[in-house]
């Protein structure tokens, strides 16, 4: 299956018209002020009713280095990365060459003719136009110029392609809040550039969009943004952090919103602290610590923050201390790829800590699910009391993502197996921390200010008995560390099912979880319409269910998708289930971009050949 | 019967486990001024709540209030353990035991940064110039030249805890030495008082790997070297005694909760508040070679980390149900216009 492509003189010709089904890339310079530019266009094609996804290629620089920002519209409602750019608007010349040779032929290539370069491509449409002319004529500070340059583009896109004006301008006063100046500003190049284009430029590409009915209903949000609101709505008490890309905005979307929405529901003064600690050791340090005096505790951090955080996730695990961590995954190991996605840590979560350390991970897949487990992610942590581990990406948490809307918890905050004075007052025999009375392996937990004098505990990562005493004999280590994995298989219940996707006559499997989603939702598509079906199913937690082992059952074949080199999740499967290795097939990708539909399919298919 | 307090506790209620520390190790005349401390000032076991990292001296938390709750966290790392504990339940007092590789080797930068955010938590270093749980290495505030068994000579400049404390605008800082068992005990009373980060740096000889008479952390060297800032007693609020104040020759520091620190002139007048004059004194002692002990600088005036926060001192955010913690339904469809 590969993108139809027309010569320029066909298209013309033909007059025919591919509408909502193309990539468009605008090409920059990191630091130039394009975002709002890229975002005005995304959410103007959004409020069109055209499905839409954003993704920011960006380097890890303040200024200076490329940008590349492609906004995908598609009428069928796919939301992955595209591999191929139907539309570029270059706007930096450190990469005019390179954007000039990535446009499909018969696609369009846009330029702001500040840009002196010779195009030598006649298979493609080429416009050229004034961004800095339109940016002078604006009126715009001169402090301002640059950026204004980058609303041109907006204008002749606007123009050329069919955006609506109007949708324009809600989008800009939403990015503004109303404010009246930047809006009126912003809206008189996009306007200005508009009318030049109408005057003096003649479309020659098929591209077009038009209004469509395909986001009723859905919102547009980053997967930070989700996960912190979705942790406000799960009473998050305490939350430390380390500034770290691509993580960062989830604490800075939790300080910036958690007061509108908590403040007013308890006079007595703040129910929750945020501290952005002095580094990740810290971070999780300071999490641990108030997990364990009773509150909703979090930090949120990326690779090179889990690797430090490894002693104290062995300890959370050991002393039993419900704690939420988001790692938002980048490339490494090492600094690696700073700035672009991965789903590389997912073997060192599942063991993080010496010993014999079992963790427990979800897989937020868009930015609803990112609102989900943000408060899910505590009731599990508190009921199971251990660390949980959600693990997003840089992919989704911080490009837009068209999404349902969040959704009100359905079920009551579960404070898992807390017990306070009355509990204790009432409670037959002694009480120990680490008795498994309900033989499901998940202990009794006091926490500190409980006035019960027998309530008190002294909490070590060192050997403890069931009433966390101080023990050094091999029995009770082992009696414990038995009973820890008992807690582990109980924890299976509490995690969110897998999500299955099945198509009749299906012959093989894909497992895949996370950011992915919508490349293998996609994929499976593709490879329908070269007659291979496959049944999907999308991890949404470890250790796995019980539907994951069906799932594999009744497959000969499945294929494990995931985005780092070395099969992560297949790894983990081939270790839970080692008599159905054989079925397993690892399929990799990790060149630091978001998973894109047809390369999935492809290597699938040269599996299946 | 036995003596009980005034509230009703008799003294071994605030015991821990028998010390499985060497007979003789300061850690332990420590571990018994905080027992006689607590009793003394009649604190609820359940009221407290202890820290620790990793260390001989970390583990002495486990030999004092078991009846309190306690987290022995990591080598370090007791700082943000602390920190993060501290806000489940604002009513409760936090006593911190750390040993001197805890604090200025492995943990130096936990140490600060609990400092500057003024954790309401006495925080106590019990410091003997080496690592005595890994059996007698150099800590960084061993002094230059010191000779160890297994570790020749030390080359290296040493860590002042007090000085570092300064330096990181430390709200009550003392020094004290585990062989005067009064001025720790009325330090740590002292400490308990004050709504803020407290720390106190008590030479604490290790008697196993670093006591020998020349070593500035044995026995010897400090008792032959201890030179107080002043005669040190602390009177809480209940028990509002008369003393005789006399001008140029006692001092009153009132604490946040009402009770007083007094301070009587031994050779020289010595002003604690004034945080230059500390870091003079400290110099001092370096140029006549001598242990100053007591209170060397303390200020009541700073907010705590709870306040900064602006949390609750009445209902413990731990004890706050669903109702004051989860927005309400209708909140869902804000959040939803919020987004795009
Ligand atoms: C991460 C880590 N590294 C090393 C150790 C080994 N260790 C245990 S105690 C200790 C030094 C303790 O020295 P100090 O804090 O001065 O306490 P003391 O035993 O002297 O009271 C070390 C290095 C450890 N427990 N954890
Ligand atoms: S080794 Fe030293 S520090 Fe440790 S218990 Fe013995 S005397 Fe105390
Ligand atoms: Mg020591």
């Amino acid at each position: 299956m590969t993108v139809q492509a027309m010569t320029k003189e066909e298209a013309q010709s033909s007059g025919e018209r591919i509408v909502n089904d193309f990539s468009m890339t605008v090409a920059t310079m990191n630091g130039s002020g394009s975002q709002t530019s890229n975002l005005t266009l995304l959410r103007a094609m959004f409020k069109m009713g055209i499905p839409v996804s954003g993704k920011n290629l960006f380097p890890s620089n303040i200024q200076g280095l490329p940008t590349w920002y492609t906004i995908r519209a598609s009428k069928d409602g796919y939301l992955a990365r595209r591999e191929t750019h139907e539309i570029i608007v270059a706007m930096n010349a450190d990469t005019f060459g390179q954007d000039l040779e990535s446009v499909v032929p018969g696609g369009a290539f846009y330029y702001g003719d500040h840009l002196k370069f010779e195009i030598n491509r006649d298979d493609i449409a080429v416009y050229t136009f004034p961004a800095k002319k339109l940016a002078k004529d604006s009126g715009a500070p001169a402090a301002l110029r640059d950026y204004v340059a980058n609303m041109a583009y907006v204008g002749v896109l606007a123009h050329m392609i069919g955006i609506d004006m109007e949708q324009i301008k809600g989008a800009l006063d939403f990015h503004f809040s109303g404010k009246e100046k930047p809006i009126a500003l912003n809206m008189g190049v996009i306007e200005a550039a508009a009318e030049w284009a109408a005057e003096n430029l003649e479309k020659q590409d098929p591209y077009y969009v038009e209004a469509m009915d395909g986001t009723e209903g859905k919102i547009m949000a980053d997967g930070n943004t989700a996960a912190a609101l979705g942790a406000i709505f799960g009473g998050v008490q305490f939350a430390s952090w380390y500034p770290i890309t691509p993580a960062s905005s989830v604490a800075e979307a939790l300080t910036i919103n958690i007061g509108k929405y908590r403040d007013d529901l308890y006079e007595g003064g703040k129910t929750y602290a945020i501290i952005q600690s002095e580094d990740e050791l810290a971070a999780i340090g300071m999490a641990l610590g108030a997990g364990w005096a009773g509150l909703r505790s979090m930090t949120s951090t990326s690779g090179p923050g889990i690797s430090l955080m490894t002693e104290f996730a062995g300890l959370a695990y050991y002393s039993e201390t419900p704690v939420v961590i988001w790692d938002v995954q980048r490339v490494g190991p090492s600094t690696g790829l700073p700035t672009r996605t991965a789903q590389g840590d997912i073997t060192q979560v599942a063991f993080l800590g010496h010993g014999d350390t079992h963790n427990i991970m979800l897989f937020p897949a868009c930015a609803q699910e990112c609102f989900e487990f943000g408060w899910k992610a505590f009731d599990i942590a508190e009921r199971v009391q251990a660390p949980v581990f959600v693990m997003s990406d840089l992919d989704l948490g911080m490009n837009q993502w068209m999404t349902d809307p969040f959704e009100y918890p359905d079920v009551d905050m579960d404070r898992g197996k807390v017990v306070w004075e009355q509990d204790l007052e009432n409670w037959e025999g002694r009480y120990g921390r680490y008795l498994d009375k309900d033989g499901d392996g998940i202990p009794y937990r006091t926490v500190p200010g409980n006035k019960h004098p027998k309530s008190a505990w002294f909490a070590r990562g060192t050997g403890h008995d069931e009433y966390a005493a101080y023990t050094e004999r091999g029995d009770d280590w082992e009696h414990n560390m038995e009973r820890l994995i008992k807690k582990y298989d109980t924890a299976r219940q509490y995690l969110p099912e897998s999500d299955i996707f099945e198509k009749e006559g299906a012959t093989i499997g894909i497992i895949a979880y996370g950011s992915t989603h919508p490349a293998i939702e996609e994929a499976c598509d593709k490879l329908e319409e070269d007659d291979l079906k496959a049944d999907y199913l999308r991890l949404r937690s470890y250790p796995f269910r019980d539907e994951v082992q069906e799932f594999i059952q009744k497959h000969d074949k499945v294929y494990v998708v995931e985005m780092n080199r070395d099969g992560q999740m297949h790894q983990l499967l081939s270790l839970a289930y080692p008599e159905m290795v054989n079925k397993l097939v690892s399929i990799t990708k990790h060149d630091g971009l978001p998973l894109n539909a047809r390369w999935t399919s492809e290597a699938i298919q040269a599996e299946e050949n | 019967m036995a003596k009980v307090n005034a509230v009703g506790l008799e003294k071994n209620e605030y015991r821990g486990a028998p010390t499985t520390l060497c007979a003789g190790c300061g850690h332990n005349s420590i571990s018994n001024q905080i027992i006689q401390a607590a009793y003394d000032l009649s604190l609820i076991p359940e009221d407290v709540i202890k820290f620790s990292g990793i260390g001989c001296s970390s583990k002495s938390p486990t030999y004092f209030l078991g009846r309190s709750f306690g987290f022995n966290s990591l080598h370090g790392r007791m700082p943000s353990v602390a920190t993060g504990a501290l806000f489940g339940d604002a009513r409760l007092k936090a006593v911190a035991v750390s040993g001197d590789g805890d604090s200025t080797n492995i943990g130096i930068g936990q140490f600060k940064h609990i400092l500057r955010r003024n954790a309401p938590m006495v925080y106590i270093i019990e410091n003997n110039g080496v690592y005595g749980l890994t059996k007698g290495q150099f800590s960084a505030t061993a002094e230059q030249g010191l000779t160890l068994k297994y570790q020749g000579a030390n080359p290296y400049m040493p860590v002042d805890v007090i000085m570092e404390a300064l330096v990181s605008q430390a709200t009550f800082v003392a020094r004290s030495f585990a062989g005067d068992a009064t001025q720790v005990r009325e330090l740590i009373k002292a400490a308990l008082s004050h709504d803020g980060l407290a720390i106190l740096d008590i030479i604490s000889p290790c008697v196993t790997f670093n006591n020998a008479d020349d070593a500035r952390h044995s026995y010897g060297w400090a008792k032959e070297h201890q030179d107080p800032l002043h005669d040190f007693s602390f009177v809480p609020f209940e028990e509002e005694i008369e003393v005789e104040m006399v001008e140029g020759e006692t001092r009153r520091v009132t604490m946040h909760d009402g009770s007083s620190i007094i301070l009587k002139k031994l050779d020289e007048d010595y002003d604690p508040t004034n945080r230059k004059n500390a870091m003079d004194m400290i110099q001092q002692s370096y140029e006549e070679d001598v242990l100053m002990t007591g209170l060397i600088y303390i200020n009541t005036e700073p907010d705590s980390l709870l306040d900064m926060h602006g949390l609750s001192q009445d209902e413990p955010l731990n004890r706050l149900g669903q109702e004051h913690l989860r927005p309400k339904k209708e909140a869902i469809d804000a959040v939803n216009a919020m987004m795009f």
